[in-house]
């Protein structure tokens, strides 16, 4: 299934002869200056930035007593830190409370655009930039989260950083930067029945681990990409970060023009006519050079579900969990300490696992389509009795499109709870977390240790696998439910 | 107080853990405070703790084993994966070290060190084992890093290997400067790219 080829005569500057990738021609563009023998100075058109890492950023300007640099290139929002239910209400728990309260005025300090709690543009930071237009082809994109690599999906150089360098960009618009190698993965053909985005990526990390892109910018591409709703090319470019990779992207399309076009802050009249012709150029060229290119046959990706405690240990739903004799002699340890996490066996099918959790939301699934997706399955069906499900919208104009569409009253009639949006469960760093020894069908991108929660155990999967999860109580095969 | 570093010389905490992840290094549900200081505390919190309590440190795990303490921690391949949270670097600076030691850092978590001066320091996975065996026989055994050598030695064997970083990064953390004056003081580079950028 899988072809590597390596290319050795691939020049890091790659300026003069030969082909541009996607990547270079946007990199580029950014670059102000380049240190000898270092990192350039890469200049970053916009900035997105949310409560819980950039406090310690604006406290490193004011120790400096500077002001923000270009505030207008900044947006803000309250998302990872928020509770998802009473949203109106001030918010219980006091550090919580500190924190969304500290990004208020900070915000109102240095002239920054906030979509706080309340404000009808509120959500995910991932979600909100391109539901509102600010996130475009051919720009340099950061946020203080690694899932800023989500926004690439619109051909953008976009990744995340930490605090210190949300204070670089909030002090020069800048980031130094070492220019990543280029890997391209190229899936063609006709997904099978059943099986969606999320399944593409988890297919892809699992084939290549989840160190397996460190180092590598990676440009998603192929039939079946080309196929895909900017929606499902969002979620793949969000799990970039989950193989290594410093960001992915995807060559912008129609489908990517038609997306942004209206859009509260997409370019108007003439101003759209001139950014059209500039975004037409943004693809690898036909003579580009990758330093590394995997192919992927479609048709060989079932719905995925992860058993282990990162992103990389997944597997087609009806296979079974490697037996030790399929782990490499260096693994074992790493593997047989994530099975006991997750109270599993070495070899033994993952169909039929009892779950407790169904948590459908976060930068990954949260967009109208997953929740378009799941209330159609759903429809006119009942939850598991012992499963708690949690609907988490991705942002406000979400959550009004969902209850526009009636998505609302379907998910309600079988027993699903529709939340407030936020990350929530991802994480688990407000109050929704998932409890020890419980299992969780989740749509985030994370299986980590802890992640939603001390001990808590996390399957990641599809909308759709964990919309048919929901309704039976355990892991299934999504496909044995389709006409 | 600066904050340059060149010569460490120290005993090792060894953490066999491969793909160690940003949330076990500090849980999100420890990332509310608004200041950078007091991570440390929280490090490796749910491998640390039994049910989270303080009162039930788990025996097994390394930072909880009075034999081994020091300023560099020595960590399997892929450390500091999953998210961009700097806390990670923060907790690992703010528990007392200087120097984390892998066969290789996730993107993120290597830029968060260097930010922070702490080392990331790259060594093969040859080296990487025969610093495990040395600590493991003995306790007490110690590493010099010497980063205007880039060579880190194992003092007992003397066994060491030169590692890479680069020059410019390298000349930041021998003297102190962080990213932000250096791009501070070319503002008016960044100003003059911005109007060509726009014409």
């Amino acid at each position: 299934m899988m072809d590597t080829t390596k290319h050795s005569n691939y020049n890091s500057t790659p300026s003069g002869a030969g082909g541009h990738s996607l990547f270079e021609k946007i990199w580029d563009k950014h670059i102000v200056q380049t240190i000898e023998d270092g990192p350039s100075v890469l200049y970053i058109d916009k900035h997105l930035i949310h409560e819980v890492t950039s406090p310690q950023a604006f406290t490193g300007l004011n120790k400096r007593g500077i002001k923000v640099f270009r505030p207008k290139q900044i947006v803000a929002t309250a998302d990872h830190n928020v509770p998802t239910l009473n949203q109106h209400l001030p918010i219980k728990e006091a550090l919580s409370r500190l924190q969304v309260e500290a990004l208020i005025k900070n915000c109102a300090e240095h002239g920054i655009e906030l979509y706080g709690l309340g404000h009808p543009y509120q959500g995910i930071v991932h979600v909100i930039g391109p539901e509102l237009g600010i996130t475009q082809p051919g720009l340099t994109v950061v946020c203080g989260d690694s899932h800023t690599s989500t926004h690439g999906a619109f051909g953008a150089i976009a990744f995340g950083i930490g605090t210190s360098e949300v204070e670089m960009v909030m002090t020069t618009q800048c980031l130094l930067q070492s220019k990543p190698k280029l890997m391209r993965i190229n899936v063609d053909g006709e997904l099978n029945k059943g099986v969606v985005s999320k399944d593409i990526i988890l297919y892809i990390i699992s084939l290549i681990s989840a160190s397996g892109a460190t180092g590598y910018a990676v440009e998603f591409a192929g039939s079946t990409i080309r196929n895909l709703s900017m929606e499902a090319r969002m979620t793949i470019c969000n799990m970039s970060i989950e193989m290594g990779a410093r960001c992915g992207l995807i060559a912008p399309d129609e489908t990517t023009f038609n997306y942004i076009k209206g859009r509260k802050f997409a370019p108007q009249a003439d101003e759209w006519n001139k950014k059209l012709t500039e975004w037409k150029t943004l693809f690898s060229d036909a003579d580009a050079i990758f330093d590394k290119e995997i192919f992927i046959d479609a048709a060989a990706i079932e719905p995925m579900i992860t058993y282990g405690t990162n992103p990389g240990m997944g597997i087609g739903v009806s296979k079974h969990i490697p037996s030790l004799n399929e782990i490499d002699a260096k693994e074992k340890n790493s593997f047989e300490k994530s099975l006991h996490y997750m109270g599993l066996q070495a070899g033994e099918h993952i169909k039929g696992k009892k779950i407790d959790y169904v948590f459908i939301g976060s930068c990954t699934n949260s967009r109208i389509e997953d929740l378009r997706m799941v209330a159609s399955f759903v429809k006119g069906k009942k939850k598991a009795n012992d499963v708690e499900v949690w609907i988490v919208p991705g942002s406000k104009q979400v959550e009004a499109q969902a209850k526009q569409e009636g998505l609302d009253k379907i998910l309600e009639a079988a027993g699903f709870m529709l939340r407030q949006p936020g990350c929530s469960a991802c994480l688990g760093m407000n109050e929704d977390k998932i409890p020890a020894g419980k299992y969780c069908i989740s749509t985030s991108n994370r299986n980590f240790e802890g992640r939603q929660g001390p001990n808590a155990r996390t399957f990641l999967a599809s909308p759709l696998s964990a919309a048919v999860a929901a309704i039976t109580g355990k892991v299934s095969d999504v496909r044995e439910f389709l006409n | 107080m600066s904050k340059a570093i060149n010569i460490i010389t120290s005993t090792i905490v060894p953490l066999h853990n491969e793909n160690v992840d940003t949330d076990q290094i500090i849980p999100a549900r420890f990332l509310k405070a608004t200041s950078r200081d007091g991570f440390g505390k929280n490090l490796f919190r749910d491998w640390r703790y039994e049910n989270d309590d303080e009162t039930k440190p788990k025996k097994d795990f390394v930072l909880n084993n009075p034999i081994y303490s020091g300023k560099i921690l020595v960590a399997g391949k892929n450390f500091g994966c999953g998210s961009s949270r700097e806390h990670a670097a923060w907790a690992i600076k703010d528990a007392g070290f200087d120097v984390v030691v892998s066969s290789f850092f996730a993107d993120i978590f290597k830029n968060n060190a260097l930010n922070n001066f702490l080392l990331p320091v790259v060594v093969s996975d040859e080296f990487l084992q025969k610093i495990f065996a040395a600590v493991e026989k003995d306790s007490a055994a110690q590493l010099e890093i010497n980063l205007k050598e880039q060579s880190i030695k194992l003092l007992a064997g003397g066994e060491q290997e030169i590692f890479e970083i680069n020059h410019y990064k390298k000349t930041c953390l021998l003297n102190g400067y962080d990213d932000i004056d250096y791009l501070l003081s070319i503002k008016d580079k960044i100003e003059a790219f911005e109007i060509s950028m726009n014409s």
